[in-house]
């Protein structure tokens, strides 16, 4: 039965006709080959959001990202009141990685004047402009403005700072951000500056913890046994239903019901609930946020019942807003095909008093063990996906978001390689 | 020399729950009993109001330390309560190995 209206073409789904109804393959998802596709296609060229602003705090803070797919590390820099850099993460001397401290593959953040390579002592300034080179007197006509820090496209939206690893990218984070994210500016995310950062390796293809997060259709099964027993019962054979559902070039967006925070009924929740009010959808008594109105991007259907809009951003962010005024992100490195690194980071509002804190501490805790859930089934996901025994899958309509994420990474791959093939043909054509 | 404010003396034998870190309070919570767990719920949980009202007299970012480690045990309490409250078990049910760890979390 449903609960919410649906638009007129009868479904989310049929109302982007280039998504199709047919089941889906997950192809996508086991072939080692494939990714290597996806890392040129999509990682080493997309806009990719590597932090926020306020782990920049002064000029000289910096902070290290590794982009395994796109095969680089970035360093990130505040050079100046309002100058953000990002260059890659090498020396110009011998390649060695510039900045880490002992395990180089570990990313690293602090304040500095300038970055010193720990090989050779070559040094760089904040905008990567070459200062020191020791014994320069031994190199042959070596003019250190010829061998300044490598640059990576970087911009700040909203506090949000991306790179793009593609040097000839001509759009800018706002509008490869589209409809979704200018729905979304004006938004307080700078009075969330309280922060609790979590990170899991996870044994699947990037894509697969996406789909779990871009539908709440598992969410009263896979999640049953943590919520009382009467409500789990009654969550179940509710089922899940969206609010609403945008799609806006490769990003895509649900927006859900949240009737827990605070709950109609308290024997609804648990008793540590009952005494911090908070949960799972954060703390029941909303702090001052500072905006009478939210962004018309927010619960685009305006509903009363409006909890937590998801936004999933392509490829690898996904941002979501909840309406007790606090924000989570998620972002999905992969490692390999069937590997990716899971970061969850909760903002609130600093608190103030200890009551506050720990209403905050139930949701951070309570994030992480539904997480935990979701990461260890996505590894029995992959592993059967792998036995190729069934090969296309049927998603339902609260499945849109993933119809349509698994479609735009088709889609980039395949262009990028239609773009490869045509030069190639003008390489041999010219030669 | 008490571990908590002199009025919380009764939860002192849980002092080894005033752990600084959500990573040493879930691993303490691992490496607990069914029993173990339930104990220290049953004596924490009733406190925990009077707990939060005694911290609360102080701003978070100045608590004493005898009341900072009082919260930490509140965390701890928190961590706790998902095995009791729900679960019957320590870990999350269906999440196997899985482990995932706290990179930020705030310095109170």
């Amino acid at each position: 039965m449903a609960h919410f209206p649906k638009p007129a073409e009868g479904s989310w789904t049929e109302a982007h006709p280039e998504l199709g109804t047919a089941p889906v393959s997950y192809e996508d998802s086991i072939s080692p080959e494939y990714y290597e596709l996806e890392r040129d296609a999509i990682f080493a060229r997309s806009w990719l959001n590597v932090g926020r602003m306020e782990q920049l705090p002064r000029t000289g803070s910096y902070f290290t990202k590794e982009i395994d797919a796109a095969r680089t590390s970035v360093i990130v820099v505040r050079a100046g009141e309002d100058d953000v850099r990002a260059f890659h993460n090498i020396c110009r001397h011998r390649g060695n990685k510039l900045v880490w401290n002992d395990f180089p593959r570990e990313e690293v953040a602090g304040t500095c004047r300038q970055f010193t390579c720990k090989y050779h002592g070559w040094r760089y300034g904040l905008q990567g402009d070459l200062n020191f080179v020791q014994q320069e007197e031994e190199f042959f006509d070596l003019d250190k403005a010829d061998y300044g820090l490598v640059p990576v496209q970087c911009e700040v939206w909203e506090g949000f700072v991306f790179v793009n690893l593609d040097p000839d990218n001509t759009t800018s984070v706002a509008e490869y951000l589209g409809d979704l994210g200018a729905g979304l500016v004006g938004y307080p995310f700078h009075r969330m500056t309280q922060v609790h950062k979590y990170r899991a390796e996870v044994g699947s293809n990037w894509k697969l913890f996406i789909d779990a997060f871009a539908e709440f259709y598992h969410a009263p099964v896979l999640h049953a046994k943590q919520a009382v027993a009467d409500e789990s019962r009654k969550l179940s054979s509710y089922g899940f239903e969206g609010l609403s559902y945008e799609i806006s070039g490769p990003h895509g967006m649900v927006s859900s019901w949240g009737g827990m925070a605070p709950p109609k009924d308290l024997n609804m929740v648990k008793p540590i609930e009952r005494v911090l009010r908070s949960g799972l959808f954060g703390p029941w008594d909303r702090p001052d946020i500072g905006v009478d109105e939210l962004p018309p991007g927010l619960n685009p259907a305006r509903s009363h019942a409006w909890g937590v809009d998801s936004f999933v951003f392509f490829p690898n962010f996904m941002l979501l807003v909840w309406a007790p005024n606090w924000y989570l992100t998620y972002h999905y490195w992969p490692t390999s095909y069937r590997t990716h690194i899971f970061e969850g980071t909760l903002y609130f509002v600093p608190p103030t008093t200890a009551r506050e804190r720990l209403a905050q501490e139930l949701a951070a805790v309570t994030f992480k063990e539904y997480a935990l859930q979701d990461g260890n089934t996505l590894e029995a996901t992959q592993m059967m996906l792998e036995s190729r025994a069934v090969t296309h899958f049927p998603l339902n309509d609260q499945e849109v978001l993933l119809r349509h994420l698994h479609k735009t990474a088709r889609d980039r791959v395949a262009a990028h390689q239609e773009q490869r093939s045509v030069s190639a043909v003008r390489i041999s054509a010219a030669s | 020399m008490s571990t908590f404010p002199p009025e919380f003396s009764d939860l002192e034998p849980f002092a080894d729950w005033a752990l600084r870190t959500e990573g040493e309070r879930y691993a303490k919570r691992l490496a607990s009993s069914m029993d173990e767990l339930q104990t220290f719920y049953d004596a924490a949980l009733p406190r925990l109001e009077a707990a939060i009202a005694h911290c609360d007299q102080h701003p978070l970012d100045a608590l004493p330390d005898d009341a900072e480690r009082l919260l930490w045990l509140c965390y701890s309490l928190v961590n706790a309560s998902f095995p009791i409250e729900v679960w019957r078990q320590q870990r999350v049910p269906d999440s196997g190995v899985a482990s995932m760890d706290v990179v930020v979390e705030p310095a109170v």
